[in-house]
C-alpha cells in the first residue's frame, strides 16, 4: 500500500506543475544540455511544495531525449551532506568521476581546483565540453560557508563562457537572495521558480481522490474498481469535506495530507477492507493531539499539584519566573488548608517530582544552572499555558476533586 | 482472539509477540501496519515519543527481534558525538549477519562519508531488498550536535536512496525538536501511560511461583495505594514491589497470618512502605543495604538516610561563624546598620522596598556578601572580644564556604 501511495503522490505533484514550471525549467536545462549555454536559476518554495518532485520529472523528461542522453553530467549536492566546501568538492571530485585525473594535486585555491575538473571534462577534440549540471540541495545551508566560495565559483562559471554549465538551487527561504553576498548575487542570473502551493480547495480535493485511487496496473481488478468507487464517495461526502477543509486550513501542502491519509489507510485490514468517513475522523483528531497535554495526562498527581502551584505564581506575579522554593511554599498552603486527599509529602520527595517535571522539559530553566547557585533556587519558567493545563485538567483520569478546585480559583481557600 | 494481525508475517510469531508486549497491542499493529511488508518502502522517518518506562525501547527491541527485521539499535547517550554516532551504526550494519564480531570501527567523520559508507554496507551484507530499521533511542541528545545530523537522519530514505526507516525514541515532544527552517516531519506516534489498571496487570505478572497471583495482586494494589499518586514510573514501582516483597510476605512465612489477612498484612506493610518512600525512592540508602535492614529486623525509625548525617558538631567560634553568616546571607547589606550597631537611626521606605516586600528573602534563596561583612557581623554577635587570628580564619575553611560566600 505504501509503495503505492508514494508514487501517487509525485503524480498528484506533476499534474499541478505540469504546464507552466515544467516547460520553464525543461527549457532552460534543454539550452545547456543541448545549445551549450549557461545558466543558474534558484527554485523556491515552502518545504512540502514539490520542489525536488518538479526537478526530479524535468530531469526524467530531459535524460530520455536523444541529443542529451550521452552528454549531460549531473553533479547532485546536498547542504546537509556537504557541510563545507572542502567536502563539496571532495563530492563534485567523485560524482564527476576526476578522482584518479586529480590524484594527489595540491591546487592554490578552491577556483583552480574547480576549472582544472571542469578542463578534463573537455571532449578529445577540445572544442567543446560535456555540459554539467549542478543541483544543489538545501541551497540555503551553502549560504553559510565561509565566504560563500563554492557558490561564487559555481557561479561565476555559468557566467564565463568557457564550459557549459547550470546551476539549479532548492531553498525553503523566501529571503534567499538576501543571504547571498553582494558579488555572488551580481553573478547569479536571477533566474527564480517560485513553487507556491497556489491550488485552491476544489483541487485539494481532487488531488486526494487521486492520491488515494489505485492506479490501472493494479493486479485485482475488481477489487481496484471497488476501491476507486468507493474513494468517489468518499470525496463527496460532507464529513469527508470537513476533515479536509480543517486540514487546508492549517496547512496546504501535500505531506501533512499525506500524513492524514498514513493514518486513515493504517486501518485498512482484511476485515476492513474500505476506509470509511470516520477512519478519516479519527485519523484527523489523532493529527491534531496536543502532545503537551499528551504529556501533561501521564503525570502523577503530585506532578500535576506543582504545574497547578506554578500556574497560580505565574497569575499573581504576572509571569515571572519561579524557583522550586516558592512553587513549594504554593504547594504546601494549599495541603494545610484544603487536602483532605493529598498526603504531606516531604520535601526530597517533592524534588523528584519537581526534577521529573525538568526532564520532560516542561519546566525549564532561564540560564543555566552553575556551580554556585543551588538547584532549589534556580529560576525557572513554565513552557504550557492556562488553557493547556485547564484542559488538560479535563481529562485527566481520576483527578482528585480538591485539586480540580484548586486548579479553578486559588483564591478560594484565602 | 488474537489482536495483532498482519499478511506478511506467520500468525505463530505474531501470538508470541502479542504475549511480550500486554497493553500495547494497538500501538504495535499501528507500527506493523506502517512497516508493511519487508521489502515494501516505509515511511522515512518515525518519531515516537511517551513517558518514562511507557515502553517504548522494549516494544521497539521486542517488535524487531521477534519479526526478525534488520536493524541498528543505538542510544544517543552513549554515542554522545556526531562521530561515535555515525561509527556505531556502522559497526553494528556490519556485525549484523556475521557471527564474529569486528572491534575495528570504520572512520567516519562526516554524514557525507557516512551516507556514502552505509551504501555500500548495505550492498556488502545484501540488504538491498528488506527495510533496514535505524532506531536511535534518546534522541533528545541529536539536539547538542551538528545542526545537519537531526535533518539529515529525518530524511536518511532520500539521501541514500535505499530502504531505510529512521525511527526516533525521546521523552521530548516533537516541538522542541523542530529546526529553525523546518525540515521534513516524521510520522509521529504517540506512546500513552499506563493506567492504574495497565500498571496492576504489568506488575502482578511477575509473582514468584510460591505464591498465588491473588496474593501477589493485593500487594500490588497496597504498593500502588502508597506510591501511585508521587509516582507512575514502571521501572520504580517494579523496583520498589521486588525489594518489599520479602517484608510483606513475613508475617505468612512467620505463621502469625493467613494469605488472606488482609488487614493484618496492610498494617504491617504500610509503615515500611512509608519509610520506603523517604529513602530507597529518594535513592538516599542503597537496595541493598535496604534488604539487611528489612533482614535485621531494625526499628523503621532508626533508617538513616544520606541527609541524616548532616548533623555535626561544630567548635566554639564556628558556630558563631555559620550564624554571622547566615544572617549575612538573608539580610539586605542596608540594615547591618540599623541591627549591628548601638547608634543607628531610621530606614525610610523607598518604593523598590514596597515593591518586593511581598516575595520574603526565604523563597528567593541566599545572596553572596563579602568576607569583610561575614567578620564584621561576627565580631559584633559575639559577646567577648574576639581577636583576629589565624584559628578564626582556618574555621572559615572548616565551615566550608565557597568563594563567594553564601550559606547553604
Amino acid at each position: 500500500m505504501t509503495g503505492f501511495n508514494a508514487k501517487s503522490i509525485s503524480r498528484a505533484r506533476i499534474s499541478m506543475y505540469c504546464c507552466l514550471h515544467h516547460r520553464h525549467l525543461l527549457e532552460l536545462l534543454k539550452q545547456t544540455a543541448v545549445h551549450g549555454e549557461s545558466n543558474s536559476a534558484l527554485i523556491i518554495g515552502p518545504r512540502g511544495s514539490g520542489k525536488t518532485a518538479l526537478l526530479n520529472h524535468v530531469l526524467k523528461d530531459l535524460r530520455e531525449m536523444k541529443q542529451v542522453k550521452e552528454n549531460l553530467l549531473e553533479v547532485h549536492l546536498n547542504g546537509l551532506l556537504q557541510t563545507n566546501d572542502k567536502v563539496a568538492l571532495k563530492e563534485i571530485t567523485r560524482q564527476l568521476h576526476l578522482e584518479n585525473v586529480v590524484g594527489d594535486k595540491v591546487f592554490g585555491s578552491f577556483a583552480e581546483n574547480l576549472v582544472f575538473l571542469l578542463e578534463a571534462l573537455r571532449k578529445g577534440d577540445r572544442t567543446s565540453s560535456c555540459p554539467v549540471l549542478f543541483v544543489l540541495d538545501e541551497f540555503d545551508l551553502f549560504v553559510h560557508h565561509k565566504n560563500q566560495t563554492l557558490l561564487y565559483n559555481l557561479f561565476d562559471v555559468s557566467q564565463s563562457a568557457q564550459t557549459p554549465v547550470t546551476v539549479i538551487g532548492l531553498t525553503c527561504r523566501q529571503d534567499i537572495l538576501e543571504l547571498l553576498e553582494k558579488r555572488v548575487k551580481s553573478r547569479f542570473s536571477h533566474r527564480r521558480i517560485y513553487l507556491m502551493n497556489s491550488f485552491a480547495f476544489k483541487q485539494y480535493i481532487r488531488i486526494f481522490k487521486e492520491q488515494l485511487s489505485l492506479p490501472a496496473e493494479f493486479p485485482d481488478k475488481a477489487f481496484a474498481q471497488k476501491w476507486n468507487s468507493n474513494i468517489q464517495l468518499l470525496s463527496e461526502d460532507k464529513a469527508v469535506q470537513d476533515v479536509l477543509q480543517n486540514l487546508f486550513h492549517y496547512s496546504k501542502d501535500l505531506r501533512s495530507l499525506h500524513f492524514l491519509l498514513m493514518l486513515a489507510l493504517s486501518n485498512v485490514t482484511v476485515r476492513h477492507p474500505l476506509i470509511t468517513a470516520s477512519d478519516l475522523q479519527e485519523a484527523s483528531k489523532q493529527y491534531r493531539m496536543d502532545s503537551k497535554a499528551n504529556i501533561v495526562h501521564g503525570l502523577s498527581v503530585l506532578e500535576i499539584c506543582l504545574i497547578i502551584a506554578m500556574k497560580h505564581l505565574n497569575e499573581v506575579y504576572e509571569g515571572e519566573p519561579f524557583n522550586f522554593q516558592m512553587v513549594y511554599n504554593e504547594f504546601q498552603k494549599f495541603i494545610q488548608r484544603k487536602a483532605h486527599c493529598m498526603y504531606n509529602f516531604e520535601k526530597p520527595v517533592v524534588m523528584k517530582a519537581f526534577e521529573h517535571l525538568l526532564q520532560l522539559e516542561l519546566v525549564k530553566p532561564i540560564e543555566r544552572p552553575s556551580v554556585r547557585s543551588q538547584r532549589e533556587y534556580l529560576l525557572m519558567e513554565l513552557l504550557l499555558d492556562n488553557n493547556q493545563i485547564m484542559d488538560a485538567l479535563q481529562v485527566y483520569p481520576n483527578c482528585p476533586t480538591d485539586v480540580k478546585q484548586w486548579a479553578a480559583s486559588s483564591l478560594s481557600w484565602l | 482472539m488474537p489482536i495483532l494481525e498482519h499478511p506478511a508475517y506467520p500468525p505463530a510469531t505474531l501470538l508470541c509477540l502479542e504475549s511480550l508486549v500486554p497493553c500495547r497491542e494497538s500501538q504495535v499493529s499501528m507500527l506493523l501496519s506502517i512497516f508493511g511488508e519487508r521489502q515494501q518502502l516505509s515511511f522515512p522517518s518515525i518519531f515516537i515519543y511517551g513517558h518514562t518506562s511507557s515502553g517504548k525501547t522494549y516494544v521497539m527491541k521486542t517488535l524487531l527481534n521477534t519479526l526478525q527485521l534488520p536493524h541498528v539499535f543505538v542510544n544517543c547517550v552513549e554515542c554522545f558525538t556526531s562521530r561515535l554516532l555515525l561509527e556505531e551504526i556502522l559497526i553494528q550494519l556490519h556485525n549484523g549477519s556475521s557471527e564474529t564480531k569486528q572491534a575495528s570501527p570504520v572512520p567516519c567523520d562526516t554524514f557525507n562519508d557516512f551516507v556514502r559508507l552505509f551504501k555500500q554496507a548495505l550492498t556488502s551484507q545484501n540488504l538491498q531488498d528488506q527495510t533496514v530499521y535505524v532506531v536511535l533511542d534518546r534522541a533528545e541528545q541529536l539536539r547538542e550536535m551538528e545542526a545537519n545530523v537531526l535533518p539529515a537522519f529525518l530524511r536518511l530514505q532520500e539521501l541514500t536512496d535505499r530502504n531505510v526507516t529512521v525511527i526516533l525514541l525521546s521523552e521530548i515532544v516533537w516541538e522542541m525538536f523542530r529546526p529553525n527552517t523546518g525540515c521534513f516531519e516524521p510520522f509521529i506516534l504517540y506512546f500513552p501511560d499506563y493506567s492504574i489498571g495497565h500498571l496492576q496487570k504489568i506488575l502482578s505478572q511477575n509473582h514468584p511461583p510460591e505464591y498465588s497471583a491473588d496474593f501477589y495482586s493485593a500487594y500490588i494494589n497496597i504498593l500502588l495505594g502508597v506510591f501511585y499518586m508521587v509516582c507512575r514510573d514502571l521501572k520504580e514501582l517494579q523496583h520498589l514491589a521486588a525489594l518489599n516483597f520479602s517484608k510483606y510476605c513475613e508475617p505468612v512465612v512467620r505463621r502469625e497470618a493467613k494469605e488472606r489477612d488482609t488487614r493484618k498484612l496492610w498494617k504491617n506493610i504500610e509503615p515500611h512502605l512509608k519509610k520506603a518512600m523517604q529513602t530507597v525512592y529518594l535513592r538516599e540508602i542503597s537496595s541493598s543495604q535496604w534488604e539487611r535492614l528489612q533482614c535485621e529486623e531494625e526499628e523503621p525509625g532508626q533508617i538513616k538516610g544520606l541527609s541524616a548525617h548532616a548533623h555535626v558538631e561544630l567548635p566554639y567560634y564556628s558556630k558563631f561563624l555559620l550564624i554571622a553568616a547566615y544572617l549575612a546571607s538573608y539580610n539586605p547589606a542596608r540594615t547591618d546598620k540599623r541591627f549591628f550597631l548601638k547608634h543607628h537611626g531610621k530606614i525610610k521606605k523607598t518604593n523598590f522596598m514596597k515593591k518586593h516586600e511581598k516575595t520574603s528573602n526565604h523563597l528567593l534563596g541566599p545572596k553572596p556578601f563579602p568576607l569583610d561583612r561575614l567578620l564584621a557581623i561576627l565580631y559584633s554577635i559575639v559577646d567577648n572580644r574576639v581577636a583576629p587570628t589565624a584559628n578564626i580564619f582556618s574555621q572559615h575553611i572548616y565551615c566550608g564556604h565557597d568563594e563567594n560566600w553564601t550559606i547553604c
